[in-house]
């Protein structure tokens, strides 16, 4: 049978091909339908609650307009200590991951034979597949004042930093390593071999070529993962609760308000954000972002 | 007592509620309530009834034969906590809620929750607790609005290979000072702001502080900056009981805040609680009923049904608390170790307990020449707390 025969058998794609408006509207329906009938309808609804007040005798919320619960972020010590404290742990395990990630990279990409790389890739992914929870418990478990890091550090006299935030910024590291790791070892990977051969031949040793070829090479990768580790950072409150001891971050204060204040609680989601967008126009300002 | 206030249409009573109090001569607090009209009496069943409870206080063990008794098909929303409780009953979707106290007055004095026709509930009878009847976060104005199910004291738990005792006083977790700096732990919420209050009473009686949940201004910034001292102490704090737990049994905590449920979880030999010598705070449980509610004859045959003494025992064994129905004790030998474990029936014991009460801005101590802060005040020095 020949194609032409066939054509009518296909009356959708027929009607289709006709139309190219209705066949614009039929592929972008389902995805717009979820960003703003659900993501982004609720994320304003949210935010707008900020500009709200809260009865104080009851607690309930008052529809109205008030820049207090944004004042507020300034005004009161605790609360800006508590967003600068998130933002410099955020920062934190975002190096923290960098400086993992770059030295693992090179090894899998350009050192490693292709099971050992295998097994590392494996290795480096293998943590996703837990539950979130269930890493945060293992950290827990493994930072107990009775714990494996004290057992195992014993014999050499250190004990381990107890609950703060110091295991805070281990743990979130742990927990979004993949995320840096992944596109930096994608990003060496993609790095021709030859460049690596240039910078030897133009008498480079190792730091130089790291410093002067890789490191500008990778920089949009590096920027896409630390886009995750710095904003999944400045979001959590779970981590800050079961390792943190008596650390707060943003999240903390978001969940403790959530229910007895839901307007200050969603004036303080707007700072993460806040964060987050200055990070990408610095981010932009570099020229990383258009060569992601 | 400012009676003009009275005068204000009941819809902005309801919704504005501008408190006022006063002590009568009988010594009485009266509070300003909305007035929500009582059930005159009982109906036919409306087949469905829907819960916010505590983890544990709905298992199929007890409503099974509720609903082939009854016909109500009962639905349980778990909360994890008070303020979770208030905003899941304040959407109207549910009948009934197993609220502690320091939830109760907030959805009383918010016109959340009717009052109660107790001549609709037979079971609520002489062998429910003494301490459990009457208290201000259920009764109010003498008009009862909930129904007790248990109680349970925040407890100083202790590790006693390092303490090699029990201590005395709470100042181990309070002062600067403490040998156990950096191994205390403390409840992770406002109400907390109680307990300080509490050592404060005996530390420093200069403050008069004569209620744990009427402070005024001066009486909460001094609370504030005895948990912000204690804040350099602590090694962490818990809302979670799985991680108070485990902190107990991993070694990073050496004393703190505790429920005997919690040190019987931990099942630590050297892990003991102690009620210190300044008394403490504690939560009370009671049943309370939607104004809303669509289902109340549901609601009542609930509660009357779970005032029995084996039904209110088997929440209690089961949550893990003192009941409030005492007759269960003397059902077998289990339910008594069980009542003599939780302290049910010594209420010398509870005498030195204050039970949470939400703090609003009638002093609940009865003073009316100042004004308390609020939960509101609370919920906000508690961020600052810390830090």
């Amino acid at each position: 049978m020949s194609a032409i025969q066939k054509a009518p058998n296909r009356p959708l794609s027929t009607y289709l091909h006709k139309r190219p408006n209705t066949r614009l509207v039929a592929l972008l329906a389902l995805p717009m339908t979820w960003l703003v009938g659900v993501y982004i309808i609720s994320l304003t609804l949210l935010l707008v609650t900020a500009f709200w007040f809260i009865d104080p005798f009851t607690s309930k919320v008052i529809p109205g307009f008030t820049l207090e619960n944004f004042v507020n972020i300034f005004t009161v010590p605790a609360y800006f200590a508590t967003s600068m404290r998130t933002l410099g742990i955020a920062i934190a395990v975002t190096v923290v991951c960098i400086l993992f990630a770059i030295p693992l990279g090179i090894f899998m990409a350009k050192i490693a034979r292709p099971w050992v790389r295998n097994l590392l890739a494996v290795a480096i992914t293998l943590p996703l597949w837990a539950g979130y929870l269930v890493k945060l418990l293992a950290m827990r478990l493994t930072f107990t004042e009775e714990g494996l890091f004290n057992w195992l550090m014993a014999p050499f006299g250190i004990s381990g930093p107890g609950f703060g935030i110091p295991v805070t910024i281990l743990t979130l590291a742990y927990l979004w390593f993949p995320y840096m790791a992944l596109p930096v070892f994608t990003a060496i990977r993609q790095l021709p071999l030859n460049l690596f051969d240039a910078s030897a031949d133009l008498g480079a040793k190792g730091w130089p070529t790291v410093f002067r070829m890789v490191l500008p090479l990778i920089t949009p990768a590096i920027i896409a993962g630390s886009v995750f580790t710095f904003s999944l950072s400045l979001g959590d409150y779970l981590a800050a609760r079961f390792v943190g001891g008596s650390t707060q971050m943003i999240g903390s204060i978001i969940a403790s308000n959530i229910n007895l204040n839901p307007p200050v609680a969603a004036a303080f989601s707007m700072v993460p954000i806040a964060f987050v967008v200055m990070y990408l126009m610095v981010a932009r300002r570099t020229g990383s972002l258009e060569r992601m | 007592m400012r009676r003009s206030k009275l005068a204000l249409p009941a819809l902005l009573a309801a919704s504005a509620l501008v408190l006022s109090g006063c002590a009568t001569s009988s010594g009485e607090l009266t509070l300003t309530v909305p007035d929500v009209p009582m059930k005159a009496e009982l109906g036919a069943f409306e087949g469905e009834l829907n819960i916010v409870n505590w983890s544990g206080f709905v298992d199929p063990k007890w409503v099974d034969p509720f609903t082939a008794e009854t016909g109500c098909v009962v639905n349980s929303r778990v909360a994890g906590t008070s303020d979770e409780m208030v905003t899941l009953m304040r959407t109207g979707e549910y009948d009934i809620v197993s609220a502690s106290g320091d939830a109760a007055l907030r959805l009383i004095v918010g016109g959340d929750v009717a009052p109660l026709n107790m001549d609709l509930i037979p079971n609520f009878s002489d062998e429910i607790a003494e301490g459990m009847k009457g208290q201000i976060y259920d009764v109010v104005n003498g008009k009862p609005y909930g129904v007790p199910i248990g109680r349970g004291a925040n407890l100083l738990q202790y590790n006693e290979t390092v303490t090699g005792g029990a201590p005395e006083s709470w100042d181990v977790v309070w002062e600067a000072d403490s040998p156990y700096a950096g191994k205390i732990t403390a409840y992770d919420a406002p109400i907390y702001i109680a307990d300080a209050a509490v050592y404060l009473m005996s530390t420093k009686p200069e403050l008069g502080i004569t209620n744990p949940y009427a402070l005024d201004e001066t009486q909460l910034a001094a609370a504030v900056e005895l948990l912000k001292q204690q804040n350099t102490i602590i090694g962490e704090y818990w809302s979670d009981p799985v991680a108070q737990i485990t902190s107990f049994v991993g070694g990073n905590t050496v004393v703190g805040t505790s429920w005997e449920i919690l040190k019987k979880f931990a099942a630590q030999e050297n892990l003991k609680t102690t009620l210190p010598k300044e008394g403490s705070t504690g939560w009370y449980d009671t049943w309370l009923v939607s104004t809303t509610s669509p289902n109340s004859n549901c609601a009542y045959a609930w509660i009357d049904y779970t005032s029995q003494a084996s039904v209110n025992g088997a929440i209690a064994m089961n949550f893990g608390m003192a009941p409030a129905n005492i007759a269960f004790c003397a059902t077998d030998a289990d339910t008594q170790a069980h009542c003599d474990q939780f302290a049910a029936e010594d209420e010398a014991f509870w005498d030195q307990v204050w039970p949470w009460t939400t703090p609003i801005e009638e002093c609940v101590d009865g003073r009316t020449d100042v004004k308390c802060t609020s939960f509101q005040d609370w919920t906000n020095a508690w961020v600052t707390v810390k830090g």
